[in-house]
């Protein structure tokens, strides 16, 4: 599978996230979003841009309590919650939102 | 939330043997493993050439090494006490997913090549040869069987159609056949000690921000220790402890036990994974490797003693077959268990009177408990029979003033699979998953209709991102599913503790003060 934005195509495995981690571009997370029916805000790019920091730092996509706590900090102690999370990310955060930022799908028992 | 491409099962108000319908599942099959992942596992990256030749000796293989399998491969009569016990066949109506339909996949292929009869007239004996559409049926309905085992309590020769499916399992992965969610996983634990991936960084920072949040909550510096050497007792918890909701109040919950008690213990960042896949593809080596992993972790820490986490097939990998795998574990302390559950760990502490617990934590929710299928039907705790049952619905009776038990026929020995287990907790089987789950979220309707239940606890990974997973598709709320030891965390009182158990409780108090 391939994801195609400004006449450039990306690879993707089955379900969506980008094969290359380092092909990832904001157009990208726009694209995949659109194609979602549900275009990226800038609540969603706070999420999206953090994952991607911590990603750089750890190999992986943080915690759903460590993302909260994150978001809560940066964005108010009423968004540092889940629900807000999936308000925002209806098929999860973990796994929505580390598609749209270009990072490998959580695996296993979550 | 949840659209769905498919029609969620109506919940009716009790359980009705749905009407067959024909290949109703014939399409759902999960994502075939690519190359990099089969590999890793020792598997054919694709479908081999001579992939027929080769599974039907890997069936004869099977066979002989397990005299089980051959058993029951022998000795159904097609009585039909199995038919209406699975799960996926009251939730697809597709009558494959019968389990002795299921089982048959398998057996006419055993019949054509295994059997004398099969042999000379197959027709006669319902004998088929191998061919690629077997193939795909096998691909397809093999994985739709969470490998749970509520048939076999019911069968009246104990003919264990998990058994049948791993096996199956395991001659697809024989022939490049395998599935990606399993064997990605397993792969990714083999290297980086868990499932989820999370490397050692990762971890300690997860855990170090899960110990400044007790700490904000309740005052006391409880601990959540890696890699200390000396320790008493290794906790082996599933990675979905350090991920996600509502495994993680589980792992604070744990924390706090050890904690008040005064244990020494540790978790290991080379064994950071209870779950061992490698038991849903049917793969002894496989999972030997992941019980190899527990053992060094063990012998290199010094431990005494193992105590698992909530998982519910880890547990019955750990109880029923650690020893053989990866034992013997006679460098552990023998006045314990070995291993030992967590739930055995914080049964005894409240039993002692070593941790106390102020129900009035839980007060905002009425409980009732989904036994797990591997706990329930493939291992036991305590030292009496049916202390699985018993033990966690103790702890949580211990630690909640409001507790009901769901329908019979839906718990302890005849539990029904939260839809999600033996490998299937995957997005590419998302209908299956919800369908799956009917039997279930009709029981829990039921407590919560009749006795106000409004919190479900269980003590498996899989079944609590399942449930948080599928239960908005039923009208449910995705935090209505709780972690056993998230109650223990709610309710125990910690000594020294400056707060209340919850925000509820604290609530009551100053309400009282004034």
């Amino acid at each position: 599978m391939a994801i195609e934005v400004d006449g450039q195509s990306y690879e993707t495995d089955e379900e969506g996230y980008l094969a290359d981690l380092n092909q990832w571009r904001p157009e990208l997370a726009t694209a995949m979003a659109d194609a979602d029916g549900a275009p990226l805000t800038e609540d969603h790019w706070e999420v999206v841009n953090f994952l991607r920091e911590y990603y750089e730092e750890y190999q992986i996509a943080p915690a759903v309590r460590v993302l909260t706590k994150a978001i809560g900090k940066k964005l108010g102690k009423e968004k540092g919650n889940s629900k807000y999370l999936y308000e925002l990310f209806p098929y999860g955060p973990a796994k929505q939102a580390c598609k749209y930022a270009g990072l490998p799908k959580p695996t296993g028992c979550v | 939330m949840a659209a769905a491409k498919f029609d969620v099962p109506e919940l009716k108000d009790y359980p009705i043997i749905p009407k067959l319908k024909k290949d109703a599942m014939a399409h759902s099959a999960p994502y075939v493993a690519k190359e990099e992942f089969q590999t890793k596992l020792g598997y054919p990256g694709e479908l081999i050439d001579n992939w027929k030749e080769v599974a039907i000796e890997k069936m004869g293989e099977l066979t002989d090494k397990y005299r089980s399998l051959s058993v029951y491969l022998d000795s159904c009569v097609k009585c039909g006490a199995c038919t209406d016990k699975c799960h996926y066949y009251l939730g697809t109506t597709d009558p494959k997913n019968m389990p002795v339909a299921r089982q048959d996949l398998f057996r006419k292929v055993y019949r054509r090549y295994y059997t004398l009869a099969g042999k000379i007239v197959p027709k006669l004996v319902g004998a088929e040869d191998l061919t690629e559409e077997v193939l795909d049926d096998w691909y397809t309905y093999f994985h739709q069987c969470s490998q749970c085992r509520r048939c076999s309590v019911y069968c009246p020769y104990g003919i264990d159609t998990a058994e049948i499916s791993m096996a199956a399992r395991e001659i697809m992965d024989t022939v490049g056949k395998g599935q990606k969610y399993c064997n990605e996983i397993i792969g990714k634990a083999q290297v980086l000690g868990n499932n989820l991936g999370l490397p050692e960084p990762a971890l300690i920072d997860t855990l170090e921000g899960l110990e400044e949040d007790i700490e904000d909550e309740t005052g006391v510096q409880v601990k959540l220790p890696l890699d200390v050497k000396g320790a008493d007792v290794l906790l082996i918890t599933p990675s979905a402890d350090f991920f996600a909701e509502p495994h993680i109040d589980g792992l604070i919950g744990y924390a706090k036990v050890f904690h008040e008690a005064d244990v020494s213990w540790t978790m290991s960042s080379y064994a950071s994974e209870a779950a061992n896949f490698g038991m849903f593809i049917g793969s002894y080596e496989n999972m030997q490797k992941l019980a190899l992993r527990i053992r060094q972790a063990a012998l290199d820490l010094g431990v005494k003693r193992i105590v698992f986490g909530e998982c519910g097939h880890a547990w019955r990998v750990a109880y029923s077959f650690l020893n053989t795998l990866a034992g013997p574990f006679d460098f552990l302390d023998s006045n314990y268990p070995v291993p030992q559950h967590i739930c055995e760990v914080t049964h005894g502490f409240i039993q002692d009177g070593t941790i106390k617990l102020d129900k009035s934590g839980n007060d905002h929710m009425t409980l009732t408990y989904h036994d797990s299928c591997n706990v329930a039907r493939a291992s036991r705790m305590g030292d009496t029979p049916g202390g699985q049952f018993t033990i966690p619905r103790d702890i949580i009776k211990a630690s909640c003033n409001d507790y009901y038990d769901m329908p019979e026929h839906s718990i302890k020995e005849g539990t029904y699979c939260c839809g999600g287990g033996g490998g299937l907790l995957t997005d590419d089987l998302i209908e299956l998953r919800v369908k799956g789950a009917m039997p279930r979220m009709q029981a829990l309707k039921q407590v919560t209709e009749q006795n106000g239940v409004t919190h479900m606890a269980a003590i498996c990974a899989i079944c609590k991102s399942q449930f948080s997973k599928i239960f908005p598709y039923y009208d449910f709320q995705m935090d209505q599913i709780v972690s056993v030891h998230q109650l223990v965390s709610n309710a125990i009182v910690l000594t020294g503790q400056t707060d209340g158990g919850s925000d509820e409780e604290d609530t009551k108090d100053a309400e009282q003060a004034a």
